[in-house]
């Protein structure tokens, strides 16, 4: 019954052959164009391109010592200065990602106002500080440093800060109070990454009384003449640019001037690893790498690390007599 | 559809696609502040991934019985070689051109490197054997055996990975977590199901 006559189809309408395999030919492409559009798109995710860079207000009445002073006291150095664009993208921030080219983003829009520091502990006057008191302690100074990460890279980073001894000073030290113990915020709402396990939180760091007086540590709330970028340690951070940069805490909320060497976050993590001191030394490796070597971010080879990072004569006195392999 | 040649040239143009994009950033000049960390990390996933994948084969094929799947696996392992090879380069002809002599300390220095590099070289008697002609030359028995390579190669790379992560090892326990699900399917499949199939051999169902 349902055997078709021949005249069925009219051989007009059956599809000629060569428009079949234009058709064949049509799907295959589709199928290869779709199928690399989502390769090359997951791609994309997984390796978004950089942040755009965005400029930060300017810091106001910024001081600039003397050339040649500055370079002796090792507040300034000649090498060139890394790029803002590489500053404010490759960023060791583990409270907003432990990627560094992510952290540029996940740091967007971190409120910095209001924010106190509170200083206490060992001191005659403690005293909690509202940022604009801080800023108004001392006038800001630009101060060029290295800047040297333990994993092996370096800049060099036109940093806006004032002593730290500045603030010190300010809240009186009793002599028991033997080293400084920092502590970055707590708020895994505005630092979406402390929501993970990947470091115990809040970060804390320490130096030793003597080290936090030297001149070459400061507070930065600044770089490149312009406010701090939140990636960077907004809204005030510490640098002490002879060490490894971890050692440098951002977005400091607490100092406490203790009698007992405080605990640090890496050395927490990783005992053997990271030490308390961990003054940058191309003579002690890490268990895992050599310090011997680093590469400089905007060069293509690498250059040799330098003692305390160039700084042996700011801050050679403080570590004389002690064995630096064994305060590592 | 028994013809695959189509579904090769798809597979062979999706692998070239991050090398191509990866050429383009660099051109671009949008692989962020430190280019060479980004190329090593990038072809080192890479491998990774594709060693996965040529892993993935057996498993999946298995469980959906898509037999034809086994003809994407060898492409999927020369991509994993391929990117293998790439990544290793990087390391020798960027990261260390100007002081070649340091590599031999900088293996002793960083084990990971040692582990990497191995997991490499275990992959090289799998590429030049990868041909119609070998497998035809040493058997498919003996092609097969030497072809387990794979797995410890698989396992070293990712070691290699976990190693060399700070602090963060997430990423690298997701692809230890997924490589232990494909090699544990082999051992499962191997002392599990292997029994019933000889039962069933003995009394063929009907």
């Amino acid at each position: 019954m349902l055997i078709k006559k021949p005249d069925d189809i009219k051989s007009s309408e059956i599809t000629d052959q060569e428009y079949y395999l234009n058709r064949r030919l049509f799907m295959r492409s589709a199928v290869l164009a779709g199928s690399v559009a989502v390769t090359g798109l997951l791609y994309r995710k997984l390796n978004p391109p950089p942040a755009v860079v965005e400029e930060r207000p300017r810091i106001a009445g910024l001081v600039t010592p003397p050339s040649d002073d500055a370079m002796r006291k090792g507040f300034k150095v000649s090498e060139a200065q890394t790029s803002f664009e590489d500053i404010t993208n490759y960023n060791n921030f583990y409270e907003f990602s432990t990627e560094k080219r992510s952290v540029a983003s996940e740091a967007r829009g971190f409120i910095t106002r209001p924010w106190a520091v509170e200083v206490g502990g060992l001191v005659n006057k403690p005293k909690t500080f509202d940022l604009d008191d801080l800023l108004k302690l001392a006038p800001p100074e630009e101060r060029i440093y290295r800047h040297r990460c333990v994993e092996g890279w370096s800049m060099v980073i036109p940093w806006v800060g004032f002593p730290l001894s500045t603030l010190l000073k300010e809240v009186e030290p009793l002599s028991s109070g033997r080293y400084v113990a920092f502590q970055t915020l707590l708020d895994p709402k505005r630092m979406p990454n402390q929501n993970t396990g990947v470091l115990d939180w809040p970060y804390v760091e320490g130096l030793r009384i003597d080290e936090a007086m030297n001149p070459l540590a400061i507070l930065a709330t600044g770089l490149y003449g312009q406010t701090m970028p939140p990636q960077d340690g907004a809204p005030i951070r510490l640098v002490v640019p002879w060490k490894y940069g971890f050692k440098s805490i951002k977005s400091i909320v607490k100092m406490t001037l203790v009698d007992q060497q405080p605990p640090t976050t890496w050395n927490i993590q990783a005992p053997n690893e990271y030490g308390f001191y961990s003054n940058v030394n191309p003579g002690v490796d890490h268990p895992r790498w050599s310090q011997r070597t680093e590469h400089r971010i905007g060069e293509y080879t690498s250059r040799n690390t330098l003692l305390f990072n160039g700084y042996a004569d700011q801050v050679g006195y403080l570590y004389e007599g002690m064995d630096l392999r064994a305060n590592y | 559809m028994k013809d695959t040649r189509f579904a090769k040239l798809v597979l062979l143009v999706n692998g070239l696609v991050p090398l191509t994009l990866l050429l383009w950033d660099l051109y671009r000049k949008q692989v962020g502040a430190n280019p060479l960390e980004f190329v090593t990390r990038t072809t080192g996933m890479l491998t990774l991934v594709f060693l996965l994948l040529s892993l993935a084969v057996t498993p999946v094929r298995r469980v959906t019985g898509v037999n034809l799947l086994t003809r994407f696996r060898r492409m999927l392992g020369l991509f994993a070689f391929f990117y293998g090879s790439l990544h290793l380069l990087t390391y020798v002809a960027f990261d260390r051109f100007f002081h070649l002599t340091t590599i031999p300390g900088d293996i002793l220095k960083r084990p990971f490197i040692a582990i990497g590099m191995t997991a490499f070289f275990l992959m090289l008697p799998l590429a030049i054997t990868s041909t119609d002609k070998m497998v035809k030359r040493l058997g498919g028995k003996r092609w097969m055996r030497l072809h387990r390579i794979v797995y410890l190669s698989g396992i070293l790379g990712v070691l290699h990975y976990y190693m060399l992560v700070k602090s963060d090892v997430r990423l690298p326990l997701t692809f230890a977590f997924l490589l232990a699900v494909l090699l544990g399917f082999r051992v499962f499949a191997k002392y599990y199901t292997s029994p019933r199939r000889i039962s069933s051999s003995v009394a063929p169902p009907r």
